[in-house]
C-alpha cells in the first residue's frame, strides 16, 4: 500500500512536470507543424537561469522562476524570428535536423557559459519538508509540482476555450490559411503561442529540476521524452497531452519502482503499442 | 550529342567511360585512393580511420532508407548495433571467429533487425514515424542492456578474438589488417549499392520517395518496396557493425544508442541525402571534425556541429556533395 501510494504520487508529479514542459510543444506542433526537438533545450536554459539566479545570485526560488521564464522567452524570440520562421512548411527531416542543430548549439553554449557540472536550484524552506495529508505525508515539492501542473492546465484551458485569443488560436490550428483570410493575424498568434510555449518549457524545467536534474546533456536526454508525449497525446490537444503525461508518467514510474533493471524498456514498449494503435495520438484529430 | 553522331569511336569511348563511372568504378577508385592516402598520412591513427569506415557503412545504409526512400528515422543505429552484437556474440559465445563468417553473421542479424524495425517504423508516417523509430532504438538498447548474460550489458561484450583473414593476415596491434579489411568491405558494398540504386528496384524506391500514390496507382506495393529496402539496409549496417566488432574486439551499448542514430543522420545530411558519395563525404567530414575538435573541448564541438547543421539546412539543403555537384553542373551549363 505504501509502495502503491508513493508510486502514485511520484507518477503524478512526474506526469505534471512532463505536462508543463511538453504542453507548449504540443500546441506549437499542432499550430505550426514544426517538429521541434529543441524544446527541451529551452527547458534546460530555464533550469540554468533559475539555478544561476537562485543559487549564485541568491535571489530565491520565486525570483529564480521569474528570471527563468522571462529570460528564456527573451532568448527564444530572436531564434524564432531568424530560424524557426524558415521551418514552417518544410519537410520533417529538415525540421528535425535544424532543431537538433539548435539543441547542439544550446548545449555547447550553455556549458561554455555555466560550466559542465550538475546545477541545483535550492528550494525555499516551505517546499523542503513534507506535507501531512492526514493519512499520509508527501514531499511538499512533489505537491507543488502537481498543483502547478493543474494550474497550468486550467489556465491554458481558459485561455484557449474562453478568450478571443483562444478562438483565433484554434482557428489557426484548424486551418491557418483560412484563418488568415478571415482577418486573423496568424503571425502574431504564432509568435504569442511560441512565447507562451517557451515560457512554459522554462517553468517546467525549473519545477521539474528535482525529478529531471539540470545537467549538461539535459536537452538531449529528455528531447525524446517530450516528443514522445506529444506524439502519444496527439499534437495540438491539451486533454490529449495531459492524458499522455499521466499515462506515460505512470508507466515509467511504475517500471522504475518495480523492475528497475529493465530501465525504460516498458516505457518505449508502451509508446510503440500506443503509437501503432493510434497513429494520430490518443486524442489527436483525424485528418 | 552532335559530336557523338559524327565521331563513332570517341562516342563509344565516352559511353564506356560513362558507364564505368556510373557503375561506381570511379567511386571505388576514390575510396581506395583516399584510403591509401589516409593509410600513409595517419599511420598512427588507423583505429579512427577504421571506425570511419564502419560508420560510413552505417550512413550508407541510412541513405538507402532516408535518402532513396524518404523515410526519416532516428533509430538506424539499431541495425548497426544488431550487426555488431551478432558478430560479437558469434565470436565470444559460439567460437565463430573467422572474420568473413563474422561479417556474414553481422549482415544477417543486421537485416533481421532491419526487418523488425522496418515492420514497426513503416506502420506510421510523419511525426509518429519518427517517434516509433526513436522508441525502437531505445527498446533495442534496453533489451541489450538487460540481456547482459549474452551482451555483457553496460560493461560491453568483450572476448572477441577474430582469426586471421583467410588464415594469412593476422589482426595486428596497429590495426593495419583491420583497416584494409574495412576498406575492402566498404569498396565492395559501395559497388553493390551503386548497382542496386541504379537497378529498376532502386528506381522504384525513388519513385516511392517522390510520389507514393502514383507508385501505388502503378500497381506496386509501397510497403513491400520499403520493407525490402529496410532489410538490404540492415545488411549494410550489419556489415558496418561487424567491422566495428572485429576491429575494436569489443561491442558497447553505445553502438545501439539514440546518439549514434542522430549522429548518423547528421552525417548523412551534412554530406547530402540521396547520393552514396554524399553519405561517405559527410561521414569523413563529421568524424574528422569530431576527432580534432572534441579533443580540445567536447562542448565546442557540439556548438560547431550544431551551427554547421543549421547552416547546411538553411544554405545548402542538398548537403556538401549535392550542393557542390549542383554548383559544378551550373558552371558547366553556364559555359556551354
Amino acid at each position: 500500500m505504501q509502495t502503491v501510494f508513493s508510486i502514485a504520487v511520484d507518477a503524478l508529479a512526474y506526469g505534471m512536470v512532463l505536462f508543463v514542459i511538453s504542453i507548449g510543444l504540443s500546441v506549437t506542433m499542432g499550430l505550426m507543424r514544426v517538429v521541434n526537438l529543441a524544446h527541451g533545450a529551452f527547458a534546460m536554459i530555464g533550469g540554468y537561469l533559475a539555478s544561476y539566479a537562485a543559487r549564485d545570485l541568491g535571489l530565491g526560488y520565486a525570483a529564480g522562476i521569474l528570471v527563468a521564464v522571462v529570460g528564456t522567452v527573451i532568448i527564444a524570440i530572436p531564434i524564432e524570428r531568424l530560424l524557426y520562421r524558415r521551418l514552417y512548411g518544410a519537410t520533417e527531416l529538415t525540421q528535425v535536423l535544424m532543431t537538433i542543430g539548435i539543441t547542439f548549439c544550446v548545449i555547447g553554449i550553455t556549458n561554455f557559459i555555466f560550466g559542465p557540472t550538475l546545477k541545483t536550484i535550492p528550494l525555499p524552506p516551505a517546499l523542503q519538508g513534507s506535507v501531512d495529508l492526514g493519512f499520509r505525508s508527501i514531499a511538499a515539492h512533489r505537491l507543488f509540482a502537481i498543483v502547478c501542473g493543474l494550474i497550468v492546465a486550467a489556465a491554458l484551458w481558459f485561455l484557449i476555450e474562453r478568450t478571443a485569443f483562444g478562438i483565433r488560436l484554434r482557428a489557426a490550428v484548424d486551418n491557418a490559411a483560412m484563418a488568415a483570410a478571415l482577418g486573423v493575424r496568424t503571425e502574431i498568434v504564432y509568435a504569442v503561442s511560441f512565447a507562451v510555449a517557451i515560457g512554459l518549457a522554462a517553468l517546467g524545467g525549473v519545477l521539474g529540476a528535482e525529478l529531471l536534474p539540470v545537467e549538461p546533456y539535459y536537452a538531449l536526454r529528455y528531447m525524446v521524452t517530450f516528443l514522445v508525449v506529444v506524439s502519444v497525446g496527439g499534437a495540438g490537444s491539451i486533454p490529449g497531452a495531459l492524458l499522455a503525461c499521466l499515462l506515460l508518467g505512470a508507466i515509467d514510474t511504475t517500471g522504475r519502482y518495480l523492475a528497475p533493471e529493465y530501465g525504460e524498456f516498458f516505457f518505449y514498449l508502451a509508446v510503440i503499442v500506443i503509437v501503432t494503435l493510434f497513429p494520430r495520438g490518443l486524442l489527436g484529430r483525424s485528418k | 550529342m552532335t559530336v557523338a553522331s559524327t565521331d563513332h569511336s570517341s562516342a563509344a569511348n565516352l559511353s564506356i567511360a560513362r558507364r564505368l563511372a556510373d557503375g561506381g568504378l570511379i567511386g571505388a577508385l576514390a575510396i581506395v585512393v583516399i584510403g591509401a592516402i589516409g593509410y600513409y598520412l595517419f599511420p598512427n591513427n588507423l583505429a579512427l580511420l577504421t571506425r570511419m569506415t564502419a560508420i560510413a557503412l552505417l550512413v550508407l545504409s541510412l541513405d538507402l532508407v532516408t535518402g532513396y526512400c524518404g523515410v526519416a528515422t532516428l533509430g538506424h543505429a539499431a541495425l548497426f548495433g544488431a550487426g555488431a552484437y551478432g558478430a560479437g556474440i558469434a565470436a565470444a559465445h559460439f567460437g565463430i571467429s573467422e572474420p568473413l563468417t563474422m561479417t556474414l553473421v553481422g549482415a544477417l542479424t543486421g537485416s533481421a533487425a532491419g526487418l523488425v524495425s522496418g515492420v514497426v517504423i513503416l506502420r506510421a508516417h510523419g511525426l509518429a514515424q519518427l517517434v516509433l523509430s526513436i522508441a525502437v532504438i531505445h527498446l533495442f538498447h534496453e533489451a541489450a542492456n538487460k540481456a547482459s548474460a549474452w551482451t555483457g550489458g553496460s560493461d560491453g561484450l568483450s572476448g572477441i578474438m577474430p582469426e586471421a583473414v583467410f588464415g594469412l593476415f593476422e589482426f595486428d596491434l596497429w590495426g593495419q589488417t583491420a583497416y584494409i579489411y574495412g576498406l575492402v568491405l566498404l569498396t565492395v558494398v559501395f559497388v553493390a549499392l551503386r548497382i542496386l540504386v541504379r537497378s529498376p528496384f532502386g528506381m522504384l524506391a525513388r519513385g516511392v520517395r517522390e510520389d507514393r500514390i502514383r507508385i501505388t496507382a502503378m500497381g506496386a506495393s509501397v510497403n513491400s518496396v520499403l520493407l525490402r529496402m529496410y532489410v538490404i539496409s540492415g545488411a549494410v549496417a550489419g556489415i558496418g557493425g561487424a567491422l566495428s566488432a572485429i576491429s575494436t574486439q569489443v561491442v558497447g551499448l553505445d553502438s545501439l544508442s539514440f546518439t549514434l542514430s542522430a549522429e548518423a543522420l547528421v552525417m548523412l545530411v551534412l554530406g547530402g541525402t540521396g547520393s552514396l558519395y554524399g553519405a561517405m563525404i559527410g561521414t569523413m567530414v563529421f568524424m574528422w571534425f569530431e576527432d580534432t575538435l572534441s579533443a580540445i573541448n567536447p562542448f565546442h564541438w557540439l556548438t560547431i556541429i550544431g551551427a554547421l547543421l543549421v547552416a547546411v539546412v538553411l544554405f545548402a539543403p542538398k548537403g556538401l556533395y549535392g550542393s557542390t555537384a549542383g554548383f559544378v553542373s551550373r558552371l558547366r551549363r553556364g559555359r556551354g
